[in-house]
């Protein structure tokens, strides 16, 4: 039987994905829990320094996100997001990878058309529509439900 | 035990965003968008707070609680200031993260070589 390039690929698309799927699924979950468990390690450390509850969760974010841009600067963080996919783009240090590394990469277009410019240019949709749904649910809290007064 | 929450929870969220990047060929941006935004639903239709009791960073690292964060930002601040509160509420939430973000962006491409690949 004569196979053309086409149906080959789409042979071989067929058979590979649930193993791939399977295998990427488990670093994702490796590495994405990983970051999460040190999210909570982090929490209670500052809870431990006297942190109240919501700045210690600030200060976890802020821990974390300079850990994500360490690791991006050092290229660890590509090095390891290529196995674990999902599991390092989404917790908030994929957020924060997504902001460092374009404003690195630009860095030789300049400080303002590089860096400022194309700093938010993976991170700059998820603030704007997170922004809108926010303004929606606003609206629909203030007009909508008497609760929201 | 909250570890093991935090850790199962957040790992799953991931699992979910694999299995998005796999079958779907969502990009990035688009997966981080459409996070955020489940998470502003999610959080409004008061789903997430429980998530939240539960897991703790694994419900709150993940993309999703920055989601999570907005609309909790945005109830206190229609709760405190009314219509104003549209406006000036939900960012302050979680401006620490975005912030942090771009500081440490901006530091690192200072600190970078202006000819070196990462």
């Amino acid at each position: 039987m004569k196979t053309s390039k086409k149906e080959y690929s789409r042979m071989v698309e067929k058979a590979s994905p649930p193993s791939r799927l399977v295998k990427n699924c488990t670093w994702a979950f490796m590495t994405g829990g990983s970051i999460c468990a040190l999210g909570e390690w982090l929490y209670r450390f500052y809870m431990n320094m006297g942190f109240i509850i919501s700045d210690a969760r600030l200060m976890s974010s802020i821990t974390l996100v300079g850990l994500s841009a360490l690791f991006t600067g050092l290229g660890w963080y590509s090095r390891l997001a290529k196995r674990a996919g999902a599991g390092t783009l989404v917790p908030i240090t994929g957020f924060a990878n997504a902001v460092v590394s374009p404003a690195m990469e630009f860095r030789s277009e300049g400080l303002i058309t590089g860096v400022g410019a194309k700093m938010f240019v993976i991170a700059g949709p998820v603030i704007v529509y997170g922004v809108l749904a926010s303004v929606v649910y606003g609206l629909i809290l203030f007009f909508v439900s008497p609760m929201g007064r | 035990m909250d570890y093991i929450a935090a850790f199962i929870t957040g790992g799953l969220i991931c699992v979910l965003g694999q299995i998005l990047i796999d079958l779907t060929k969502m990009t990035p941006a688009r997966i981080l968008t459409a996070f955020v935004v489940s998470g502003v639903a999610l959080s409004a239709l008061g789903l997430w707070e429980p998530v939240v009791d539960f897991a703790g960073a694994g419900a709150l690292v993940p993309i999703v609680g920055f989601g999570h964060t907005l609309a909790q930002g945005m109830k206190e601040s229609v709760a405190k200031e009314g219509f104003i509160g549209i406006f000036t509420g939900g960012f302050t939430a979680c401006a620490g993260g975005v912030r942090a973000s771009l500081v440490f962006a901006f530091i690192a491409a200072l600190l970078k070589k202006p000819n070196s690949r990462e």
